[in-house]
């Protein structure tokens, strides 16, 4: 059976910072969602339905606060949904609003995701207490550190890859007014010379916590043809999931996330990745992920991501733009941080990303991961409607 | 504004083709979650006859605050087994609506089969004292307005509208439990007092029991449903919607989102015979009744509903696992099943099931 093509129409976030102490959680969503509908130039009426995804409910503690929420997103009296994935859920939730269109449940689709980190305290939300998690084991960079020395061991890449990536995504934040890090001062060196946190991970090598959130307006056929702006087409979706540990996992390239890259691929009719897609905004949370999700997305062969990066091929001009918005390196508000991914891809293949936009941008991935790299999720979208 | 649920040629027909449910009880403090989740899936797979690499996609219903650690979800994928990788997906919501995202991925065409789940513990904390913090966290939360308090409020609207009064009320407690005793996975079986008041007009009877439980269903679209039950309970209809969060903005005698989702689901097109309806409290059976037409010819609750086992994230995936169980025993042919979340019924989820002609 046919599915209904899925066009994003709309596409809104806030100005991330580390604290919105302006609004509230409920003023914070909406000022995404509006602009959302303002770039689709619909009103709260054409909206069906909500899906909205956030990460745990600790980050701001209030539990299922999508309840709250129904009135700040012009919900009431519509179908209301709450994806929660970890971290990939920002993709998550809008593959989810992107089947109720391919499925032809609803032709105008609002997709949103949050987090508010100041409300709470995020290391400490993502630290599981003790019997369920050794002890020291606080956030996620001390449950990844270690998978990024073993990726370093298995590929020989030289160390300074990881501040190149970092170096890299600052710059190209300081493009995206959205982005919550505007370093003006960069350097290389800087980077270098930030404090270790968890060996091999530098401070300049991490996310920050940021309160924000991003919005979609998914449409069918109709709804594109309508729709003031270029649409976004979404070629192809997919999420994987595997178990958090376990014997035969590769915590380095995970199959769950090369099998959900091959799923999108398939669907988008993708055979070469690195000579089909443009660009891709990855989740990269820590500098070193992007040459090993780099391998584990099909883009380089295993052990050689880290040449891509190394020989620019990965910056704002190179051959294969990576975190072309400054990426989660630069702005992570944790539920929201997979949905930036899919709404800067969409922006992307719009033309409408303004200073850190790639000329010509036709193929763009957008991608999401979370849990102890278990869960993902990804989408690649084009510039003109699918084929099939 | 929102297109009619469409049931024209070339839309897949989607049924519940198992259902397992854990027996609950008040407290299982000696085992976790996975393990209280593990023997349900086994059964509803053994049932179909299915493995972990024949589903296509899969669904779970939970929530962090009743296990009190962020990403619970993730230690009970461990236990189904989602190795090679599989095509998954969470709600934190209870598992209704995690049947509802498993029953567009079919719809879509891009799966047949569907595992749903979920589960929720709420012995290891108190279950009303959690609940408030799902209020709007800046004006309401801090207050501490309890579940139970809330759903007082709406009884009390009720019986000052005039719709009921407090024996009226009994009598739904006493008839769900009564209906209990032959459901051997309830909670109260049999005749239980109608208690003193918990908070008046509510009295123990008129409220649920908390209780720790699971539940799983399968799902499989077309002629796969066929292959794997006698007879499929198949999904003619399922909608859900949501109101305001200010009780106060709300009419608490009415339930305009049961009444959209009933609609958006068919369920007024012919009469049911039975109806599953997650109403925790028997002034909400009283409104539910009322919103969806269902007289005095309709079973309602058969299994005792939720007022003999409320499993919070489980309860409302219960009511469209009892329905269809029903269905597949040939014991109904049209069912209704609902679900709700948030106080005072402020989500609501309908669903309409029919087996084939005998």
């Amino acid at each position: 059976m046919s599915k209904e093509p899925v066009a994003v129409v709309g596409v809104g976030q806030t100005k991330h910072v580390a604290a919105r102490r302006d609004v509230s959680i409920a003023g914070l969503v909406r000022e995404a969602a509006q602009r959302a509908l303002d770039d689709a130039e619909l009103t709260w009426a054409d909206v069906e339905a909500v899906v909205i995804g956030k990460a745990p409910d600790f980050f701001e503690g209030v539990m299922m606060p999508e309840l709250y929420l129904a009135d700040a997103l012009g919900a009431v009296g519509k179908p209301m949904m709450r994806v929660h994935t970890a971290g990939s859920v920002g993709g998550s939730t809008a593959l989810v609003a992107a089947s109720l269109v391919a499925a032809r449940v609803h032709g105008t689709v609002l997709t949103l995701a949050f987090e508010k980190q100041s409300e709470s305290n995020a290391m400490w939300g993502l630290s599981l207490p003790i019997p369920f998690q050794q002890p020291l084991l606080a956030g996620a960079g001390g449950f990844f550190a270690p998978h990024v020395r073993a990726y370093m061991r298995r590929s020989g890449a030289p160390d300074t890859v990881g501040s190149l990536v970092a170096y890299k995504n600052r710059r190209n934040a300081l493009k995206n007014p959205y982005a919550h890090l505007h370093e003006h001062d960069i350097t290389l060196e800087k980077v270098q010379a930030s404090p270790m946190l968890w060996d091999p991970i530098r401070y300049s090598e991490t996310c920050p916590s940021s309160d924000g959130a991003v919005a979609m307006v998914l449409t069918d056929r109709a709804g594109a043809a309508r729709a003031p702006r270029p649409a976004a087409w979404m070629h192809g979706g997919a999420m994987r999931s595997e178990p958090t540990l376990f014997a035969g996992k590769d915590s380095v390239s995970p199959r769950a996330g090369r099998d959900c890259a091959a799923d999108v691929y398939r669907q988008a009719g993708i055979a070469d990745p690195r000579r089909e897609i443009d660009a891709v905004e990855m989740y990269v949370p820590f500098s070193w992920y992007e040459p090993m999700w780099l391998e584990n997305l099909g883009f380089a062969a295993e052990g050689e991501g880290w040449k891509l990066t190394e020989s620019g091929v990965t910056e704002l001009d190179g051959d294969l733009p990576v975190d072309m918005s400054g990426g989660v390196l630069s702005t992570n508000p944790i539920g929201a941080s997979g949905m930036i991914r899919f709404a800067e891809a969409a922006l992307q293949v719009r033309g409408l990303a303004g200073e850190h936009q790639v000329e010509g941008a036709r193929r763009v991935l957008g991608h999401a991961y979370g849990g102890g790299s278990q869960f993902f999720s990804m989408w690649l979208v084009g510039a003109e409607p699918p084929t099939s | 504004m929102t297109r009619e649920a469409p049931r024209a040629a070339g839309v897949r027909d989607i049924a519940v083709v198992a259902f397992a449910q854990t027996d609950h009880r008040r407290t299982s403090e000696e085992i976790s979650e996975v393990e209280m989740l593990m023997p349900v899936l086994h059964e509803v797979m053994e049932s179909t006859g299915l493995k972990t690499a024949d589903i296509d996609f899969t669904c779970s219903g939970s929530s962090d605050y009743l296990a009190g650690r962020a990403f619970s979800f993730t230690l009970a994928l461990d236990g189904v087994g989602a190795w090679p990788p599989i095509s998954e997906s969470h709600v934190e919501m209870d598992g209704a609506w995690a049947l509802y995202e498993a029953w567009v991925k079919l719809r879509t065409g891009d799966a047949d089969t569907a595992l749903v789940y979920s589960y929720g513990k709420s012995s290891p904390g108190s279950v009303r004292d959690v609940l408030t913090r799902q209020l709007d966290p800046y004006y309401v939360a801090p207050l501490w307005p309890d579940s139970v308090a809330l759903a007082a409020l709406q009884a009390q609207a009720l019986i000052d509208a005039g719709t009921a009064d407090e024996p009226a009320l009994a009598a739904v407690g006493a008839r769900s439990r009564a209906d209990a005793a032959a459901n051997s996975h309830a909670q109260p079986r049999g005749p239980v007092p109608q208690g003193d008041y918990l908070v008046r007009p509510l009295r123990t009877g008129d409220c649920p029991p908390i209780g720790d439980g699971a539940a799983a269903v399968v799902l499989a679209a077309g002629e796969r449903a066929r292959d794997l039950c006698e007879r499929p309970a198949w999904i003619r209809g399922i909608d859900h919607r949501i109101e305001a969060h200010g009780i106060g903005v709300r009419d608490l005698t009415d339930s305009p989102s049961t009444r959209l989702a009933a609609e958006r689901a068919g369920a007024y097109e012919r009469p049911v015979d039975t109806a599953e309806l997650h109403a925790p409290f028997s002034s909400q059976e009283v409104i539910l009744r009322e919103v969806l037409g269902l007289d005095d010819g309709v079973r309602v609750n058969p299994s005792g509903g939720a007022l003999a086992a409320n499993p919070i994230m489980a309860a409302g995936l219960i009511r469209i696992g009892e329905a269809a169980a029903r269905i597949h025993r040939g014991e109904s042919d049209r069912a209704l099943a609902h679900a709700t979340s948030g106080p005072c019924l402020q989500q609501n989820l309908v669903a309409v099931l029919e087996g084939d002609p005998r």
